[in-house]
Protein backbone atom coordinates (compact mmCIF):
# COMPACT_ATOMS: atom_id res chain seq x y z
CA UNK A 1 0.00 0.00 0.00
CA UNK A 2 1.22 3.48 -0.78
CA UNK A 3 1.06 6.00 1.99
CA UNK A 4 -1.66 8.62 1.61
CA UNK A 5 -0.40 12.21 1.61
CA UNK A 6 -2.08 15.56 1.13
CA UNK A 7 -1.33 17.62 -1.95
CA UNK A 8 0.13 20.35 0.28
CA UNK A 9 2.44 18.03 2.21
CA UNK A 10 1.80 19.69 5.55
CA UNK A 11 2.73 23.18 4.39
CA UNK A 12 2.31 26.09 6.82
CA UNK A 13 2.86 29.79 6.16
CA UNK A 14 2.81 31.76 9.38
CA UNK A 15 2.09 35.45 9.54
CA UNK A 16 -0.57 38.02 10.35
CA UNK A 17 -2.91 35.23 9.31
CA UNK A 18 -1.52 31.70 9.20
CA UNK A 19 -2.34 29.38 6.31
CA UNK A 20 -2.08 25.72 7.23
CA UNK A 21 -2.55 22.40 5.43
CA UNK A 22 -5.34 20.69 7.40
CA UNK A 23 -3.77 17.30 6.78
CA UNK A 24 -5.64 14.21 5.67
CA UNK A 25 -9.42 14.57 5.99
CA UNK A 26 -12.04 11.94 5.42
CA UNK A 27 -14.69 13.41 3.13
CA UNK A 28 -17.85 11.86 1.74
CA UNK A 29 -20.10 13.54 -0.77
CA UNK A 30 -23.65 12.53 0.07
CA UNK A 31 -26.43 13.39 -2.33
CA UNK A 32 -30.04 12.67 -1.53
CA UNK A 33 -33.13 14.11 0.08
CA UNK A 34 -31.78 16.28 2.88
CA UNK A 35 -35.32 16.59 4.26
CA UNK A 36 -35.56 12.86 4.91
CA UNK A 37 -35.19 11.56 8.45
CA UNK A 38 -32.95 8.69 7.32
CA UNK A 39 -30.42 11.09 5.75
CA UNK A 40 -30.47 13.43 8.75
CA UNK A 41 -30.08 10.58 11.19
CA UNK A 42 -27.15 8.92 9.45
CA UNK A 43 -25.35 12.26 9.00
CA UNK A 44 -25.66 12.88 12.72
CA UNK A 45 -24.68 9.32 13.55
CA UNK A 46 -21.42 9.20 11.58
CA UNK A 47 -20.25 12.68 12.63
CA UNK A 48 -21.84 13.33 16.03
CA UNK A 49 -22.66 16.80 14.74
CA UNK A 50 -26.09 18.46 14.50
CA UNK A 51 -27.61 18.52 11.00
CA UNK A 52 -26.77 21.95 9.58
CA UNK A 53 -29.23 24.48 8.21
CA UNK A 54 -28.84 25.57 4.57
CA UNK A 55 -25.65 27.59 3.97
CA UNK A 56 -24.11 26.49 7.23
CA UNK A 57 -21.74 23.89 8.65
CA UNK A 58 -20.75 22.42 11.96
CA UNK A 59 -17.84 20.39 13.25
CA UNK A 60 -16.51 18.58 16.26
CA UNK A 61 -12.78 18.07 15.81
CA UNK A 62 -12.22 16.40 12.43
CA UNK A 63 -15.86 15.34 12.08
CA UNK A 64 -18.36 17.70 10.55
CA UNK A 65 -21.21 18.40 8.16
CA UNK A 66 -21.20 21.04 5.42
CA UNK A 67 -24.37 22.04 3.55
CA UNK A 68 -23.32 22.01 -0.12
CA UNK A 69 -26.68 22.38 -1.91
CA UNK A 70 -30.35 21.50 -1.33
CA UNK A 71 -29.50 17.87 -2.10
CA UNK A 72 -25.85 17.56 -1.15
CA UNK A 73 -24.01 17.26 2.14
CA UNK A 74 -20.26 17.03 2.64
CA UNK A 75 -19.70 14.57 5.45
CA UNK A 76 -16.32 14.97 7.16
CA UNK A 77 -14.80 12.29 9.39
CA UNK A 78 -11.27 11.40 10.50
CA UNK A 79 -9.35 10.04 7.48
CA UNK A 80 -8.99 6.58 8.98
CA UNK A 81 -12.75 6.30 9.58
CA UNK A 82 -13.99 7.14 6.10
CA UNK A 83 -14.60 3.58 4.86
CA UNK A 84 -16.50 2.72 8.01
CA UNK A 85 -18.61 5.88 7.76
CA UNK A 86 -19.30 5.16 4.11
CA UNK A 87 -20.51 1.64 4.78
CA UNK A 88 -22.71 2.96 7.63
CA UNK A 89 -24.24 5.42 5.16
CA UNK A 90 -24.80 2.68 2.58
CA UNK A 91 -26.52 0.40 5.09
CA UNK A 92 -28.69 3.22 6.44
CA UNK A 93 -29.84 4.49 3.05
CA UNK A 94 -29.99 1.23 1.07
CA UNK A 95 -33.04 1.18 -1.19
CA UNK A 96 -33.55 4.96 -1.14
CA UNK A 97 -32.55 7.43 -3.86
CA UNK A 98 -29.09 8.63 -2.86
CA UNK A 99 -25.41 8.59 -3.79
CA UNK A 100 -22.43 8.54 -1.47
CA UNK A 101 -18.81 8.62 -2.56
CA UNK A 102 -15.46 8.87 -0.80
CA UNK A 103 -13.84 12.09 -2.08
CA UNK A 104 -11.13 12.35 0.60
CA UNK A 105 -8.25 12.16 -1.88
CA UNK A 106 -9.95 14.38 -4.44
CA UNK A 107 -9.98 17.46 -2.19
CA UNK A 108 -7.56 19.69 -0.37
CA UNK A 109 -8.44 21.20 2.99
CA UNK A 110 -6.66 24.09 4.68
CA UNK A 111 -7.12 26.34 7.67
CA UNK A 112 -6.78 30.10 7.93
CA UNK A 113 -6.00 31.15 11.48
CA UNK A 114 -5.92 34.65 12.92
CA UNK A 115 -8.11 37.63 13.69
CA UNK A 116 -7.77 38.80 10.08
CA UNK A 117 -8.85 35.51 8.50
CA UNK A 118 -12.11 36.96 7.20
CA UNK A 119 -10.23 39.77 5.45
CA UNK A 120 -7.91 37.30 3.74
CA UNK A 121 -10.96 35.52 2.29
CA UNK A 122 -12.87 38.74 1.57
CA UNK A 123 -10.17 39.84 -0.86
CA UNK A 124 -10.54 36.66 -2.92
CA UNK A 125 -14.26 35.75 -3.05
CA UNK A 126 -17.36 37.56 -4.39
CA UNK A 127 -19.02 37.09 -1.01
CA UNK A 128 -20.13 39.60 1.63
CA UNK A 129 -17.81 38.75 4.52
CA UNK A 130 -18.82 41.68 6.71
CA UNK A 131 -19.02 40.48 10.35
CA UNK A 132 -22.74 41.33 10.37
CA UNK A 133 -23.38 39.05 7.39
CA UNK A 134 -20.92 36.16 7.57
CA UNK A 135 -20.75 34.58 11.00
CA UNK A 136 -19.38 31.57 12.82
CA UNK A 137 -21.02 28.46 11.34
CA UNK A 138 -21.80 30.13 8.00
CA UNK A 139 -20.74 28.05 5.01
CA UNK A 140 -20.37 29.17 1.43
CA UNK A 141 -19.44 27.60 -1.89
CA UNK A 142 -17.98 30.19 -4.18
CA UNK A 143 -14.72 31.11 -5.86
CA UNK A 144 -11.30 31.97 -4.49
CA UNK A 145 -9.55 33.85 -7.25
CA UNK A 146 -9.88 31.68 -10.33
CA UNK A 147 -11.05 28.42 -8.78
CA UNK A 148 -14.07 26.90 -7.08
CA UNK A 149 -13.75 26.62 -3.32
CA UNK A 150 -15.91 26.27 -0.24
CA UNK A 151 -15.23 27.90 3.08
CA UNK A 152 -16.78 28.33 6.48
CA UNK A 153 -16.01 29.89 9.83
CA UNK A 154 -15.21 27.33 12.51
CA UNK A 155 -14.80 30.13 15.06
CA UNK A 156 -14.16 33.89 15.02
CA UNK A 157 -10.54 33.39 13.98
CA UNK A 158 -10.57 30.19 11.94
CA UNK A 159 -11.73 29.55 8.40
CA UNK A 160 -11.72 26.05 6.96
CA UNK A 161 -11.32 25.93 3.19
CA UNK A 162 -12.07 23.01 0.88
CA UNK A 163 -11.11 22.92 -2.79
CA UNK A 164 -10.29 20.37 -5.48
CA UNK A 165 -6.95 18.68 -4.87
CA UNK A 166 -5.72 19.68 -8.33
CA UNK A 167 -5.96 23.38 -7.37
CA UNK A 168 -4.89 22.98 -3.74
CA UNK A 169 -1.47 24.50 -4.35
CA UNK A 170 -3.00 27.46 -6.21
CA UNK A 171 -5.45 28.03 -3.35
CA UNK A 172 -2.75 27.80 -0.72
CA UNK A 173 -0.48 30.24 -2.58
CA UNK A 174 -3.39 32.61 -3.17
CA UNK A 175 -4.38 32.62 0.50
CA UNK A 176 -0.75 33.05 1.56
CA UNK A 177 -0.33 36.01 -0.78
CA UNK A 178 -3.55 37.56 0.49
CA UNK A 179 -2.40 37.04 4.07
CA UNK A 180 1.04 38.46 3.36
CA UNK A 181 -0.46 41.60 1.82
CA UNK A 182 -2.07 42.44 5.14
CA UNK A 183 -5.42 43.84 6.22
CA UNK A 184 -7.71 46.04 4.18
CA UNK A 185 -9.98 46.94 7.11
CA UNK A 186 -12.77 47.95 4.74
CA UNK A 187 -15.77 45.91 3.73
CA UNK B 1 -22.17 43.94 -12.41
CA UNK B 2 -25.05 41.51 -12.37
CA UNK B 3 -26.27 39.92 -9.14
CA UNK B 4 -28.93 37.20 -9.24
CA UNK B 5 -30.50 35.54 -6.23
CA UNK B 6 -30.33 31.77 -6.63
CA UNK B 7 -33.82 30.44 -5.85
CA UNK B 8 -32.38 27.10 -4.67
CA UNK B 9 -29.80 28.13 -2.06
CA UNK B 10 -30.90 31.73 -1.55
CA UNK B 11 -27.45 33.22 -2.14
CA UNK B 12 -27.16 36.59 -3.86
CA UNK B 13 -24.74 35.35 -6.46
CA UNK B 14 -22.32 37.61 -8.24
CA UNK B 15 -22.13 37.17 -12.01
CA UNK B 16 -18.71 35.55 -11.63
CA UNK B 17 -20.30 32.73 -9.61
CA UNK B 18 -22.79 32.00 -12.38
CA UNK B 19 -22.73 30.40 -15.82
CA UNK B 20 -25.11 31.69 -18.48
CA UNK B 21 -27.33 29.11 -20.16
CA UNK B 22 -29.03 31.15 -22.89
CA UNK B 23 -32.71 31.63 -23.54
CA UNK B 24 -35.25 30.15 -21.13
CA UNK B 25 -38.48 28.26 -21.86
CA UNK B 26 -37.31 26.66 -25.11
CA UNK B 27 -39.53 23.89 -26.34
CA UNK B 28 -37.55 20.92 -27.50
CA UNK B 29 -38.04 19.60 -31.02
CA UNK B 30 -36.35 16.27 -31.54
CA UNK B 31 -37.08 13.07 -33.48
CA UNK B 32 -40.27 13.37 -35.52
CA UNK B 33 -40.13 17.15 -35.87
CA UNK B 34 -39.72 18.96 -39.18
CA UNK B 35 -36.32 20.25 -40.31
CA UNK B 36 -37.53 23.83 -39.77
CA UNK B 37 -38.66 23.11 -36.20
CA UNK B 38 -35.41 21.36 -35.39
CA UNK B 39 -33.34 24.18 -36.87
CA UNK B 40 -35.35 26.74 -34.89
CA UNK B 41 -34.90 24.75 -31.70
CA UNK B 42 -31.16 24.52 -32.20
CA UNK B 43 -30.30 27.95 -33.55
CA UNK B 44 -33.10 30.55 -33.58
CA UNK B 45 -33.04 32.71 -30.46
CA UNK B 46 -34.74 35.90 -29.42
CA UNK B 47 -32.46 38.88 -28.97
CA UNK B 48 -34.67 41.47 -27.31
CA UNK B 49 -33.72 44.95 -26.18
CA UNK B 50 -35.61 44.93 -22.90
CA UNK B 51 -37.45 42.16 -21.07
CA UNK B 52 -35.76 38.77 -21.44
CA UNK B 53 -35.97 35.33 -19.82
CA UNK B 54 -32.76 33.40 -19.36
CA UNK B 55 -31.30 30.22 -17.90
CA UNK B 56 -28.47 30.58 -15.42
CA UNK B 57 -26.53 28.06 -13.41
CA UNK B 58 -25.18 28.71 -9.93
CA UNK B 59 -22.02 27.00 -11.12
CA UNK B 60 -19.59 27.97 -8.34
CA UNK B 61 -22.28 27.68 -5.68
CA UNK B 62 -24.99 25.07 -5.20
CA UNK B 63 -24.71 23.97 -8.85
CA UNK B 64 -28.39 24.33 -9.66
CA UNK B 65 -29.94 25.66 -12.87
CA UNK B 66 -32.52 28.41 -12.42
CA UNK B 67 -34.35 30.97 -14.52
CA UNK B 68 -34.18 34.76 -14.43
CA UNK B 69 -36.26 37.60 -15.84
CA UNK B 70 -34.28 40.75 -16.51
CA UNK B 71 -33.88 43.72 -18.80
CA UNK B 72 -31.09 43.39 -21.35
CA UNK B 73 -30.86 47.17 -21.73
CA UNK B 74 -30.67 48.30 -18.09
CA UNK B 75 -29.64 44.99 -16.45
CA UNK B 76 -32.55 45.46 -14.03
CA UNK B 77 -33.53 42.10 -12.57
CA UNK B 78 -37.27 41.45 -12.22
CA UNK B 79 -36.85 38.16 -10.43
CA UNK B 80 -35.46 34.64 -10.46
CA UNK B 81 -37.42 31.41 -10.25
CA UNK B 82 -37.31 27.64 -10.34
CA UNK B 83 -36.25 25.88 -13.55
CA UNK B 84 -38.98 23.27 -12.97
CA UNK B 85 -41.55 25.34 -14.84
CA UNK B 86 -42.48 25.85 -18.49
CA UNK B 87 -43.64 29.43 -18.02
CA UNK B 88 -42.71 32.31 -15.69
CA UNK B 89 -44.82 32.34 -12.50
CA UNK B 90 -47.48 35.03 -12.22
CA UNK B 91 -45.52 36.90 -9.54
CA UNK B 92 -42.63 37.35 -12.00
CA UNK B 93 -44.97 38.49 -14.77
CA UNK B 94 -46.61 40.96 -12.36
CA UNK B 95 -43.20 42.30 -11.31
CA UNK B 96 -42.32 42.92 -14.96
CA UNK B 97 -45.69 44.54 -15.72
CA UNK B 98 -45.19 46.93 -12.79
CA UNK B 99 -41.93 48.15 -14.34
CA UNK B 100 -42.53 47.64 -18.08
CA UNK B 101 -46.28 47.93 -18.78
CA UNK B 102 -47.25 46.32 -22.08
CA UNK B 103 -44.16 44.09 -22.29
CA UNK B 104 -44.16 41.08 -24.60
CA UNK B 105 -41.73 38.20 -25.11
CA UNK B 106 -42.50 35.46 -27.59
CA UNK B 107 -46.05 34.46 -26.86
CA UNK B 108 -45.87 35.82 -23.29
CA UNK B 109 -47.12 39.18 -22.09
ZN1 LIG C 1 -27.54 28.37 -5.52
Amino acid sequence: MSEPVTELGGKVVEGWVTVRDAGLCGMITLRGDLESKAVKDICKKVTGVAFPKPLSAGADGRSGLCWMSPDEMLVMVPYADVQMALSDIHSALQGTHYAAENVSDARSVMFLEGAGAREVVAKLAPVDLHPDHFKVGDFRRSRLGQVAAAFWMRDEETFEIVCFRSVGDYCFSLLSASAEAGPVSVF
Amino acid sequence: MLTLQCPYCGVDADETELSPGGEAHLKRFGPGSTDEEFEDYLFARQNPKGVHFERWRHAYGCGKWFLAARCTMTLEVFGTYSAQTTEPPQTIKDAITAKRPGWTWGTLS
